[in-house]
C-alpha cells in the first residue's frame, strides 16, 4: 500500500492532479493516490454512516413483537434486516480505505465512535415506528442520493445500492401514518404526537448549519456531498410538510410559514444546543443504545466461535488474508 | 489496537476478506458488489446471500478472498495499457471498403 516517498513537490501536483480528476468528475477508487486528509475524512464519514445503521435497528426493533398485524410485522423485520445489510455494505466501503472492520466495531462498542443523533431519542409507541419511516427515512434518502453521485466509488456504490432499498421503508412508513391518521381519535392523537416528537430531531439529521459545520468546505471541494447541509434540509422541508398537511397533520413549528416569493416553506429557528448536547452523549437514550450493542455483541459471541470451530473442522479455512 | 481485557471483542479474530460477485440473470457477467467477511468460504457464501442478494434477480454468486485478487495499479496504468492506444488498425473504422449495395431496388 504504502508508495515510493514523495516530496512536498510531488504532493502538489499529486493533489492537483486528484483535484483535477474530482472536478472532472470522474470516480477516485481505493488504490488512486489520495491525500491523507481525504482518506481521513472518508473514514470517519462512512465510518459513522456504516454505525448510524446498525444502531439504527435498535430503535424499530423494540416493535417488532408488538407490530399490529402480520403484514406490519413481516415489513419491519424486513426493514431491520436491510439496515443490518446496510451496514455491512458500508462497514465494506469503510475498509477499501485501509481500516479494519473489526476495528470500527470496536470503536462503536467501546464509544469513541458517533452515529447518527436521531437514534438516541426512543420509540414510544407504536405511530413512532410510522412516523420514522416517513420522515427519518425520507431525510435519509435525500442525504444518500446525494452522497451516491459523491466522489469516492466504493461509497457512492454502496449508496445506490441503499437507496434502492431505502424507498421501501420510506413508503412502508409513510402507509402507516397515513393509515394511523385516518383512523379513530385515538389513533390520529398517537399519530400526532409523535410527529411531534420526531420532526425537529429531523431537521437536525442534515447537520449543523452551513456556517458552523467545520467539515462542509472540504468535502463539497472534494465533491464527497455535493449539497449544503441547509440545501438539503430545506428541499427536506418543502417535500414532507405538503404531505403533513395532506395528511391533516400539524407540525410543532409555530413559526412555519409559506413564502410566496422564494416558492419554499420556512422553519422557525432549530435549537442547536440539544444538537450538540446529544452529540456529546447526553441525549435521552444514548447509554441504552450502547448497551444494546455491547449485549447484542457479547451474546453472539458463541456464534462467531461456533462459525470459527465448524470451519476449522471441515478445514476449509483459507489463509487469513493480510488486513 | 486492543488490549487483552479491554472492554469490547478482546477475543475476536478478524476472519477472512471475500470479495463478492453478483451475476443477476444467467448469461450476465458477473459484476463486483462489494465484501464480506466469514471465517470460510462455505459461510461466506451465505453472508453473500444474506447481505448482496437479498431481493432478486440473482443467478449466481461468486466469493473469491481478496488477497488472491492480483490486480493493476493506477500509477502503472498509463504505460501497461498503453498498448490498447496507438493501433488504430485494431477498428473497423480503419479501414476503407466500398458502400455496401442496396438489397430493395431504389423506388
Amino acid at each position: 500500500m504504502s508508495p515510493a516517498p514523495t516530496t512536498p513537490h510531488d504532493e502538489k501536483d499529486l493533489e492537483r492532479s486528484f483535484q483535477a480528476r474530482i472536478d472532472a468528475g470522474e470516480k477516485i477508487e481505493p488504490k488512486d493516490w489520495m491525500p491523507e486528509r481525504y482518506r481521513r475524512q472518508l473514514i470517519r464519514m462512512i465510518s459513522q454512516h456504516a454505525h448510524s445503521e446498525i444502531v439504527g435497528m435498535l430503535p424499530e426493533g423494540n416493535w417488532i413483537t408488538r407490530a399490529p398485524s402480520l403484514r406490519r410485522k413481516l415489513a419491519l423485520l424486513a426493514k431491520v434486516q436491510d439496515e443490518a445489510g446496510h451496514g455491512l455494505y458500508l462497514y465494506s466501503a469503510a475498509e477499501t480505505l485501509g481500516v479494519d472492520r473489526a476495528e470500527l466495531i470496536e470503536q462503536l462498542l467501546a464509544g469513541r465512535a458517533k452515529y447518527s443523533n436521531i437514534f438516541n431519542y426512543p420509540t414510544l409507541t407504536w405511530a413512532d415506528v410510522g412516523v420514522i419511516g416517513w420522515l427519518v427515512d425520507g431525510a435519509a434518502i435525500m442525504n444518500q442520493t446525494m452522497l451516491a453521485r459523491g466522489s469516492y466509488g466504493p461509497y457512492a456504490r454502496a449508496m445506490i445500492r441503499i437507496c434502492k432499498e431505502e424507498n421501501f421503508h420510506n413508503k412502508q412508513g409513510y402507509e402507516i401514518v397515513a393509515t394511523l391518521a385516518q383512523g379513530t381519535p385515538a389513533q390520529r392523537r398517537m399519530v400526532q404526537d409523535a410527529v411531534d416528537r420526531w420532526w425537529w430531531p429531523t431537521l437536525m439529521m442534515f447537520g449543523p448549519p452551513d456556517h458552523d459545520s467545520p467539515n462542509s468546505a472540504e468535502l463539497m471541494r472534494w465533491r464527497v456531498k455535493t449539497v449544503s447541509n441547509d440545501e438539503l434540509r430545506q428541499r427536506f422541508v418543502d417535500v414532507t410538510v405538503p404531505q403533513a398537511l395532506r395528511l391533516g397533520l400539524t407540525l410543532p413549528d409555530p413559526e412555519l410559514r409559506f413564502n410566496e416569493e422564494t416558492g419554499h416553506w420556512e422553519t422557525g429557528p432549530i435549537d442547536w444546543d440539544e444538537f450538540w448536547r446529544v452529540i456529546r452523549g447526553d441525549g435521552p437514550y444514548n447509554r441504552e443504545r450502547l448497551a444494546a450493542r455491547r449485549a447484542a455483541h457479547e451474546e453472539g459471541r458463541w456464534v462467531r466461535e461456533a462459525a470459527e470451530a465448524y470451519a476449522a473442522k471441515r478445514g476449509l479455512a483459507p489463509a487469513a488474508s493480510a488486513p | 489496537m486492543r488490549k487483552d481485557g479491554e472492554e469490547g471483542s478482546a477475543q475476536d479474530t478478524q476472519w477472512t476478506l471475500f470479495e463478492v460477485f453478483v451475476q443477476e440473470r444467467t448469461g450476465e457477467p458477473h459484476q463486483h458488489a462489494g465484501s464480506v467477511r466469514a471465517p470460510d468460504p462455505e459461510m461466506a457464501l451465505q453472508n453473500a446471500r444474506d447481505v448482496y442478494a437479498r431481493r432478486g434477480p440473482v443467478a449466481s454468486l461468486w466469493v473469491v478472498p481478496s488477497g488472491a485478487i492480483a490486480a493493476t495499479s493506477p500509477s502503472d496504468a498509463g504505460p501497461f495499457f498503453d498498448p490498447a492506444e496507438d493501433k488504430v488498425y485494431r477498428h473497423p473504422q480503419f479501414y476503407r471498403v466500398p458502400r455496401v449495395t442496396r438489397r430493395k431496388a431504389p423506388k
